[in-house]
């Protein structure tokens, strides 16, 4: 009996008869989660999928109209929102890049014998875990044209960051790299401190340059980590909502979450906002796919 | 082994000794810009060149829990003799308490603040006790397409918020739920489930299956030995958890921007609101900031070691 709990316990098996048994155990532990997930995030996207196909106003009283795939076909000719896509992704380029060159940059100085480490390692992270919302409103604080500290410090006189079309973007991923790049520092300084020292030491008496040891050990070996972290803030620098959201109202820093915000909650356009939302879903879930492969494949190293 | 260290490596620690310091006041400059403008007077938050020392004082602290008006004319001595100590600071920045009757009139600020506390606090306890139980039992049953189920559970965490608010929005005043706590409550037990699930999986996967066994073979049940061997091994494991769908919830802003307006509003969309209304005081709205971000700030130092796992959803740890 004893030899029958060993491995993982098979629930169909009789091992614990005493008290429940571990099918209707495992089964008390798991459905009601499931169950959960199911009524309050699969149940309103079937919802809101069929919506998708109508031409319903939640502002209104007038009921949904059948229109078939006239929503994306609309969507998918429509310059607007291909402009909502292309300031995206361009976002998600500029911000998860200067992430990933800061956030990496400071994991390699980190990464040596410092004083207070730990601290500065805990009071670097700080920003990534206030709320976007917020930290969002005091950098319109920081960016203010007349009395802004970041204008004052780098001398720029009364350039208006948020106000001005071309550099709102960069204004709002600037604040995103802040908040994120200590994401990916910490990532890469657990792959970092995996690189067995030996590789260094191996290095050092075949008197390997710098440069040489870098792209050859430190790189390769932090890399699956690292892109780990790049796949992850892609995938949330392309939800982003909040921020943006917060600090410009420009049409030159509309994120698609922004649009598909508007769409829904300003026009009304429940119907079209359903189907842009089913557009916006399944890029997100390829993503989110690529990076769980990812996560095994690290995990199983 | 004693590596002999060369000058120039030396050197090179130094600089990078200094460029670290150097790096992590910049990043903290930010953090320090709003914790200080909490503290300013009010003449102080927005001067050129910006002010940097100054005497600091609590009234925008007392501003924001108070609804106050401007004075239209110079206040009568006695009264202000009469007022408590708060109220003077009120008075001596041109404005006065609304009242009601005796009665103080408080802003919308400790209302909020208590929404977001009621609403983190009870997603997170349920968000953390289903999860422990999930975990307990992908870690310990076999499961048919586990793999997949698992990706499941991870994949409604990644759905963008908006996407789901505009079906939940239609339910919700459907059936009377907009503007309700128990609203955001179970959005947010949602989507902090998924993390909870995949964080605890991680933690019971490190408890050895060997305490349960020699527990279940002195003639514990499976439950018994579930609620008294594992759930105080991962005891660690919870707290963290706990902290981190805390602070989800905490910082959650557009399901309540969407779900919430005004007696379930929560402090993240209900602090940048106070911009649009009439001249900004960015004292009161830093001190709101500042309270709001406090808990935050100490919940990172407690959790600093398990930052790594959390944010990585388990799957790497140190």
């Amino acid at each position: 009996m004893a030899t029958a709990v060993m491995t993982r316990l098979d629930p169909q098996s009789r091992a614990a008869a005493r008290g429940w048994s571990d099918l209707s155990i495992r089964n008390l532990f798991i459905l009601p989660t499931i169950a959960f997930l199911i009524v309050f995030n699969i149940f309103p996207l079937i919802y809101s999928l069929g919506y998708s196909f109508t031409d319903y106003r939640a502002s209104t009283n007038a009921p949904a109209n059948f229109i078939g795939l006239a929503n994306y076909r609309d969507l998918l000719n429509d310059d607007f929102i291909w402009n909502n896509f292309i300031v995206t992704a361009k976002y998600v380029l500029v911000s998860v890049s200067g992430q990933v060159i800061v956030g990496f940059g400071i994991a390699l100085l980190l990464n040596r014998a410092i004083p207070f480490k730990g601290l500065i390692t805990t009071l670097l992270l700080l920003p990534m875990m206030m709320s976007m919302a917020v930290v969002g409103l005091f950098w319109k604080l920081l960016y203010d044209p007349s009395w802004g500290i970041i204008n004052y410090v780098f001398r720029l006189g009364d350039f208006a960051w948020l106000s001005n079309r071309d550099a709102a973007l960069y204004a709002v991923a600037i604040t995103d790299i802040w908040m994120w790049s200590p994401f990916v520092m910490l990532l890469s300084l657990a792959g970092l401190s995996a690189v067995p020292k030996h590789l260094y030491e191996a290095a050092a008496i075949d008197r390997a340059g710098t440069w040489y040891t870098f792209t050859r050990i430190t790189l390769p070996l932090v890399a699956p980590i690292l892109l780990i972290a790049i796949i992850f803030r892609t995938m949330e620098a392309f939800k982003t909502f909040d921020l943006a959201y917060i600090m410009s109202s420009q049409d030159t820093t509309e994120l698609i979450s922004i649009k598909l915000y508007k769409m829904a909650f300003q026009e009304w356009q429940t119907g079209k906002s359903s189907a842009l939302a089913y557009i916006v879903l399944i890029m997100v879930l390829a993503i989110t796919n690529i990076y769980v492969k990812y996560l095994n494949r690290v995990k199983e190293r | 082994m004693a590596a002999v260290k060369s000058s120039g490596a030396l050197v090179g620690n130094r600089l990078a000794i200094t460029a670290i310091l150097v790096i992590t006041i910049v990043f903290l400059a930010p953090i320090y810009w709003i914790a200080s403008t909490a503290f300013k007077p009010r003449a102080l938050a927005t001067t050129v060149p910006p002010t940097v020392f100054f005497q600091p004082e609590i009234t925008p602290f007392i501003k924001l829990f108070v609804k106050r008006v401007q004075l239209t004319k110079p206040v009568d001595p006695a009264v202000y003799e009469a007022a408590p100590w708060w109220e003077k600071r009120i008075f001596d920045n041109g404005e006065r308490v609304l009242r009601t009757g005796p009665n103080v009139q408080l802003s919308a600020y400790p209302s909020r603040f208590m929404n977001s506390l009621i609403i983190a606090i009870t997603s997170t306890v349920l968000a953390v006790g289903m999860g422990t139980f999930t975990a307990y039992g992908f870690s310990r049953f076999k499961i048919k397409g586990e793999q997949d189920l698992l990706f499941f559970i991870l994949s409604t965490r990644m759905l963008p918020p908006v996407v789901v608010a505009i079906p939940m929005f239609l339910m919700y005043r459907a059936v009377g739920m907009t503007d309700t706590h128990i609203g955001l409550i179970v959005l947010y037990t949602a989507f902090n489930l998924s993390f909870s699930v995949w964080l605890m999986k991680g933690f019971m996967d490190e408890i050895p299956k060997e305490y349960e066994e020699a527990a279940l073979v002195d003639g514990y049940t499976r439950m018994q030995a579930f609620f008294k061997i594992v759930l105080p091994e991962a005891a660690t494991g919870i707290a963290a958890t706990a902290v981190f769908c805390f602070i989800t919830a905490w910082n959650e802003y557009a399901f309540a921007l969407i779900m919430t307006n005004r007696r379930a509003q929560t402090a993240p969309p209900f602090i940048p609101s106070q911009l649009g209304s009439g001249v900004i005081d960015w004292t009161v709205i830093a001190a709101g900031t500042f309270l709001f971000l406090l808990p935050v700030a100490i919940f990172t130092f407690a959790l600093r070691g398990h930052l790594l796992r959390g944010v990585t959803f388990g799957a790497i740890r140190k």
